[in-house]
């Protein structure tokens, strides 16, 4: 009894380090946020509880429908480049027998780079007259486009950036669950006469099922919290074509100083992105059966 | 009978045909992966057939110029644009290598926005953050993993279930706990606790390491019990030593985090003093040359580029630890 008082007791003593910036910092935040969201607060006074009103005030804006548009179209089209080009990238990367460190360590390298200097340098890209996409376009002799000032090409814009620093965790990820299948696997399928494509898609596909779907729930939750790239290049324009859930909550809280409101919509994005969590935490449990 | 068989021959190995990466033969060679032969979609006797081998260079030759096209020459274009004068970059056609290599500019931007002081203030948030995960998180993950206390599995719920938050939901509270830190009313914004303090609530980091230290043998730690060495003592001698992959991959993994990190140290860090590299430079970003910027932006690059190159099998181990993660 005695002994095992003292045991605990060491067990807390290696524990409190972490169980404080833990509970200041993950758990507190997380009831807050609730609170937040139904109450109304300037700092000074006692808050007080408002029930819905924050979610209509959310709800009822202008913006509202539209930032919920452009994050779904966001994640919509990063997928359809981010998620299909790092497989397809892998299955090819895998069969090479030369260069592939060099391969890897460059299709890794726009990770590692802090994605605000990554932002900061396609927006000058972008930039209609003296930036990359144009100059090229214009040595092929095509005109350019007006890319983040044009509500057609804005959010498309953020894609290309977004998809352009995160294609490696995919590959890389990919590439590792690849060299995983046995090879009898193929060898089988290729007695059976299956082709290439056959091969890919009765073999490969679902070998790699589960890391798939697992990385797919990934990216839908990382893509829609996107921020930084409205914020350091569009600010949300032209026309609010490119405000996302996301910025749109940074926006109630530091320019317009009503916390409640972001806490609201703060909690929304939170209800979907759980959806999509909780599908992600029971593949990855099963994976690992 | 005659000897048809419908076996296929055992793929000769790719070493002895020279076509072995030297990663994957150090890797096969240190036994890490299994003895079996590895093979991918393709299969190995297409390759040793003369359209196979001519198909094989021409995809090798389009991977590597696509790739380097595509994640190289931005890169290449951001350091040589540096050295342009703001009139050579609004040049149409554009030059590819600047008229003049004029290395002042970096000087200038190393001035101009005093990178020095910003490269400072991210090596003391990232230190910081990285001493503190290994003092907090290791030691938490020992003590639920060897010492097992009461609510010792409703602890580490709590801690994994936090990786179902996304971080961006609780921004705003987490903001408002750093502005005044309930109970004690501190207010920790612009200064570097209000990095270092969130940076260790990351259940990933408690995961990887609790996981780990669960499949060091019980018998080890045991004799040292027997021994009468103290829980302290068996964690820092016998816990440690032998952690050393984990220990790595969650340093590389926290540091990078805070390097890489935007919104928050926005957020917390207001004071221009105060900054993190990204968020000075982002913050300054509008009333600078192109050529400066660009030259700012390189600077604050070479640091994680440095990282990469010197631990990138940390990298890549944490990489798929992550994937794996749940």
């Amino acid at each position: 009894m005695r002994r095992g008082l003292r045991r605990n007791l060491t067990a807390y003593g290696f524990l409190c380090g972490a169980l404080i910036c833990f509970a200041f910092f993950s758990w507190y935040p997380m009831v807050r946020e609730v609170l937040l969201s139904f109450q109304k607060t300037n700092f000074v006074d006692e808050p007080t509880w408002v029930g819905w009103d924050n979610f209509l005030t959310v709800i009822e804006d202008s913006a509202f429908a539209g930032a919920w548009l452009n994050t779904v179209t966001f994640t919509g089209l990063a997928l359809l480049v981010g998620f299909i080009v790092p497989f397809v990238a892998a299955i090819v990367l895998n069969e090479l027998r030369h260069a592939q460190a060099y391969l890897r360590f460059v299709v890794y390298l726009p990770v590692m780079l802090p994605p605000a200097v990554v932002v900061l340098l396609f927006k000058w890209f972008y930039d209609p007259g003296s930036g990359l996409f144009n100059q090229a376009l214009g040595v092929v002799g095509i005109p350019g486009l007006s890319w983040l000032d044009s509500t057609d090409t804005a959010l498309i814009s953020l894609v290309i950036v977004s998809t352009w620093m995160n294609l490696g965790t995919g590959t890389l990820i990919y590439l590792a669950a690849l060299q995983s299948i046995p090879s009898d696997l193929y060898e089988a399928a290729e007695l059976d006469g299956a082709g290439l494509f056959k091969r890919v898609w009765h073999v490969t596909i679902p070998q790699t099922r589960l890391i798939l779907m697992v990385m797919l729930m990934l990216q839908i939750v990382a893509t829609m919290q996107v921020f930084i790239e409205p914020y350091l290049l569009t600010g949300g324009g032209p026309e609010n074509g490119t405000v996302t859930v996301a910025y749109l909550m940074y926006q109630y809280a530091f320019n317009f100083g009503n916390f409640g409101a972001g806490g609201a919509l703060g909690l929304m994005l939170m209800l979907v992105l759980m959806v999509f969590s909780v599908f992600y935490l029971r593949l990855s449990r099963e994976e690992q059966n | 009978m005659p000897n048809v068989t419908v076996e296929p021959s055992p793929p000769a190995t790719r070493a002895a045909r020279g076509l072995e990466s030297p990663s994957r033969a150090r890797k096969r060679r240190s036994g890490r992966t299994t003895t079996r032969e590895f093979r991918g979609v393709v299969s190995p006797h297409t390759l040793t057939t003369r359209r196979g081998r001519v198909l094989y260079w021409t995809v090798l030759i389009l991977v590597v110029t696509s790739f380097t096209a595509a994640f190289v020459f931005p890169l290449y274009w951001m350091i040589t644009g540096a050295l342009k004068s703001p009139e050579e970059l609004a040049q149409i056609p554009p030059t590819f290598f600047p008229t003049a290599f004029d290395f002042g500019v970096y000087a200038e931007a190393w001035e101009l926005l005093d990178l020095g002081l910003f490269l400072r203030n991210t090596v003391l948030y990232a230190g910081g953050a990285w001493l503190l995960t290994l003092a907090f998180d290791v030691s938490a993950a020992y003590a639920l993993s060897k010492l097992r206390p009461v609510l010792g599995k409703l602890v580490l719920g709590l801690m994994l279930a936090t990786l179902m938050i996304p971080p961006m939901v609780i921004l705003l509270p987490a903001y408002l706990t750093a502005k005044e830190l309930p109970i004690l009313g501190w207010d920790l914004l612009n200064t570097p606790w209000a990095i270092w303090l969130p940076a260790v609530a990351n259940g990933f980091f408690v995961f990887l390491l609790k996981r780990f230290f669960d499949s060091i043998p019980r018998e080890l730690i045991e004799a040292a019990q027997i021994d009468g060495a103290s829980p302290f003592r068996i964690l820092w001698s016998i816990v440690l030593p032998v952690s050393r992959p984990i220990l790595g991959v969650v340093s590389i993994l926290s540091v990078i985090n805070v390097w890489k990190d935007f919104i928050w140290p926005l957020l917390v860090l207001p004071d221009q003093e105060k900054m993190s590299i990204s968020v000075g430079i982002a913050s300054l970003s509008a009333q600078l040359p192109q050529n400066v910027l660009l030259a700012a932006l390189v600077i604050a690059s070479i640091p994680t580029i440095v990282v990469f190159f010197i631990f990138q099998r940390s990298i890549m181990a944490g990489l798929t630890a992550g994937s794996l993660k749940g």
